[in-house]
């Protein structure tokens, strides 16, 4: 593989059956590209925390992936309503996530923490009434 | 130790993700919080859960575990089983407590 491959998807707003399908995609393309199963994980579990994110709070979304040789770049766009406070949000346990979400199993506040634990590095573009941004790029480790 | 192999020593119901059978259990984790068992299950894995919904057999397919063990008979709706079955990720089901159920899983594992 000597060039990107670029994969675009569209996360619905609302509809946590449909979550998971777009890095569930993104998995599966990375295995069949013989990717090693640790840099498959990472950006599996990374990209389905963002997935999760934008159905919760943000109505939805976009995801934008760029496979390259070295590294994997994940672009999770949303119009969502910002993140008042990013360092709140990055914090373990902390959660607005509402009760019939947390029914669910989610609302652990471990969305954003999990995403940065599991990629390499981490941008986050918010703006209050606008959308959320996030830039995450994996490594690939030889 | 394979999924099968764990299903005949603690006498679990097979309930979907047949195909997921001969996978290796390396360890085990208990937990019903999607994302904590998402940042902290490791690959391989028998998870121990009560969530029986489609989102858990997503964290199963992306966190790389060997089968999801539902204690105390925990329900698992249709969606659920169609989606094990396609990814091959087994469902096994105990009338046990998540506890017993890891306590015996750790021995088997002699960890």
């Amino acid at each position: 593989m000597s060039e990107s491959i670029n994969l675009k998807y569209i996360v619905p707003g609302d509809d946590f059956t449909r979550a998971g399908e777009a890095s569930g995609a993104v998995k599966r393309k990375l295995k069949q590209l013989g990717f090693n199963s640790d840099v498959i994980r990472k950006v599996a579990i990374a990209m389905y925390e963002g997935e999760i994110n934008m159905v919760i709070h943000a109505g939805g979304g976009e995801a934008d992936v760029e496979i390259l040789p070295d590294k994997i770049h994940i672009i999770l766009a949303d119009q969502g309503p910002g993140i008042p406070d990013i360092s709140l949000a990055m914090k373990e346990g902390w959660s607005t996530a509402p009760d019939n979400v947390r029914s669910l199993g989610f609302g652990a506040g471990m969305g954003l923490p999990n995403i940065k634990k599991y990629s390499d590095e981490l941008k986050i573009e918010t703006e209050l009434g606008k959308g959320t941004k996030l830039f995450i790029t994996v490594n690939v480790s030889n | 130790m394979t999924v099968n192999q764990l299903m005949k020593e603690l006498n679990l119901k097979l309930i979907a993700g047949n195909d997921g059978l001969d996978n290796e259990i390396s360890g085990g984790y208990c937990g019903d919080l999607l994302s904590w068992v998402m940042g902290r299950a490791q690959s391989g894995d028998a998870w121990i859960t009560i969530m029986g919904n489609l989102n858990a057999i997503a964290v199963a397919v992306l966190a790389d575990v060997s089968c999801i063990i539902l204690a105390e008979n925990a329900s698992c709706d249709d969606d659920a089983k169609a989606r094990a079955d396609l990814e091959g990720v087994p469902v096994l089901s105990t009338e046990e407590q998540a506890f017993p159920i890891a306590v015996k899983l750790s021995k088997l594992l002699g960890i």
